[in-house]
């Protein structure tokens, strides 16, 4: 085994070496069929972990009917672990505007919006200021486009994008049923673009870049590079850009403290990776994708008590509104509690994974059908700790 | 809260059905607490149910309805949190103010919650009191930072007791 590869790092998001307006200034010139293509072409997905193709969404959104349209930029960052959009919006939040508008300008709509989760409250008056600026700058360059604030309440499944919408018409942040699609009908039932706060830096940049400079990073499923919050057991946490497609080996290597027996890929909806299984993984859509999230464990770290913790979170965030994810996220945090206390035996983890996979057929949204990711890989992979 | 400050918040949001996440927000960053009778007579001028109301209102973890302190202490209980020694930092929050999660001080001046992710993985233990956040957090720094609200807050107390003899 050599240590010689090691992750590629790159510096689009936080490089200062544009001029944000200049960027949309230049975007606005060209053909929006032809902007919209070369985000196609540039394979760019989406950054905040389901990984949906950005130019697609826009292309649906600038052809939907109507001349009301709505883009919203999550900032709801709420996957344990995940903290990258909290310093995209400290160190380049008008690069995120900018990208809003430039999607305003490509499909048509003259209002945005974005939701702020309430654990950030504390940058509010900054963002308020950035966005002041650029709806300013909007207006000079007579872009008929500007951006509101919203703020969340502390709830994990407004993330969700029909949840976060819901909470935006200030109601419960209850997942919707899908169809139709935000893009077709989503805020007050118009067409509506979501996507994450760092998917909006991106499309901005490869309007300058063009796909084939983006898409050189990367590989054929997952182009281009992308922002990992990086912590638990290391010693340097934090975020870094990195280039997806990785091995996860590469990745430990670079960032582990010698001893990493885990890494939790994509947050406690993720995966957990045990250490015999680092250089068979690939960071990227073709393995295990990521909305950024990578927290390492070392041996001294109990994975019951890590799946105990994935588990009570899933409980008290799980909206309640279908059964599966109720009375699945409540039921597999006593279940394994009673395999710890010996109240059932071994076998029962058994049954707890078949619950998961119930949970991932008949949820309604990601938060319930992707518990079973953290739970039947932790349990699978570290069965006897769950026992003894 | 007073009617008239409510109403106040009512006709600054807009007195719609659309504008009740905001409303209560507002009222929750005055108060830090949502009452009935705040949500009846939201939902009096919103012209909508007092259920629907207290519906929404239930759902968010940042919406409480019962009474809080002047200072509302979230400190994170994330595996990374515990990881980085949350517990330690909790055994001194409750040392030095006497109550546990979901508890408010006497005097009222402080409550206390764990919470999920408040996305500081890189710098915990973490915390928010209200609308500032703290990370990097030990009990040694934790217990100097809630002298500094208790100082504040005895301050406040003080200057009220003037104006009101």
């Amino acid at each position: 085994m050599t240590n010689t590869s090691t992750v590629r790092k790159t510096d689009l998001i936080f490089g200062r070496s544009l001029d944000t307006l200049t960027l949309l200034r230049n975007a606005m010139q060209r053909d929006k069929d032809g902007l919209i293509q070369e985000l196609i072409d540039s394979g760019l997905r989406g950054r905040g972990g389901a990984g949906f193709p950005t130019g697609l969404k826009w292309k649906f959104a600038k052809g939907a009917p109507g001349n009301e349209k709505y883009i919203i930029c999550n900032a709801d960052e709420g996957e344990p672990g995940t903290f990258k959009d909290r310093v995209i919006l400290e160190k380049a939040a008008d690069k995120v505007f900018a990208g809003m508008g430039l999607c305003g300008w490509l499909t048509g709509a003259t209002k945005g919006f974005i939701y702020l989760r309430n654990e950030y409250i504390w940058m509010r008056n900054h963002i308020l200021a950035q966005m002041n600026d650029m709806n300013e700058a909007f207006r000079q360059m007579k872009l008929d486009f500007s951006i509101g604030l919203k703020m969340g309440s502390g709830a994990y499944v407004c993330g969700e994008e029909t949840a976060l919408i819901e909470s935006m018409e200030s109601k419960r942040g209850e997942p919707r049923n899908k169809p139709p699609f935000p893009a077709i009908a989503g805020y007050e039932d118009k067409p509506t673009v979501v996507n994450n706060v760092e998917t909006w830096v991106y499309a901005l940049l490869i309007s300058y870049i063009g796909a084939d400079v983006f898409a050189a990073y990367g590989t054929e499923q997952s182009t281009g590079s992308k922002l990992f919050s990086v912590s638990g057991d290391t010693p340097k946490p934090g975020v870094y850009e990195l280039e997806m497609g990785m091995k996860l080996s590469d990745f430990v290597a670079e960032f582990g403290d010698g001893d990493t027996k885990a890494v939790q890929v994509g947050g406690a909806s993720g995966f957990c990776v045990p250490r015999r299984k680092f250089d068979q993984v690939i960071i990227g859509f073709e393995g295990i994708p990521t909305g950024g999230s990578m927290m390492l464990f070392n041996s001294h770290r109990s994975m019951y008590h890590v799946l105990h913790n994935f588990l009570e979170f899933f409980m008290e965030e799980s909206c309640g509104q279908c059964t599966p994810c109720r009375v699945g996220c409540q039921q597999l945090l006593l279940g394994i509690e009673a395999v710890k206390s010996k109240t059932k035996p071994a076998q029962y983890l058994d049954t707890l994974m078949e619950f998961t996979e119930t949970m991932r057929l008949a949820s309604k949204c990601g938060l319930g059908q992707s518990v079973g990711n953290a739970f039947n890989s932790i349990v699978n992979e570290f069965y006897e700790e769950m026992i003894y | 809260m007073e009617k008239t400050v409510l109403e106040e918040i009512i006709y600054r949001q807009g007195a719609q059905r659309d504008r009740l996440l905001p409303i209560l927000q507002d009222v929750v960053e005055q108060q830090n607490f949502l009452t009935e009778g705040d949500m009846l007579h939201i939902a009096n001028l919103l012209q909508m149910s007092a259920a629907e109301v207290y519906g929404t209102a239930s759902f968010y973890s940042f919406l409480p309805l019962n009474r809080k302190g002047k200072y509302m202490i979230r400190l994170c209980k994330s595996i990374i949190a515990k990881m980085k020694g949350s517990d330690q930092v909790l055994a001194a929050i409750t040392d030095q103010l006497g109550i546990k999660p979901g508890e408010t001080t006497a005097d009222g001046v402080f409550s206390l919650e764990l919470v999920n992710d408040i996305g500081w993985s890189d710098r915990e233990p973490a915390m928010l009191i209200n609308d500032k956040v703290f990370t990097d957090l030990d009990p040694v720094k934790v217990t100097h930072i809630l002298t500094n609200y208790l100082k504040q807050a005895s301050t406040q107390a003080f200057v009220t007791n003037l104006s009101t003899n």
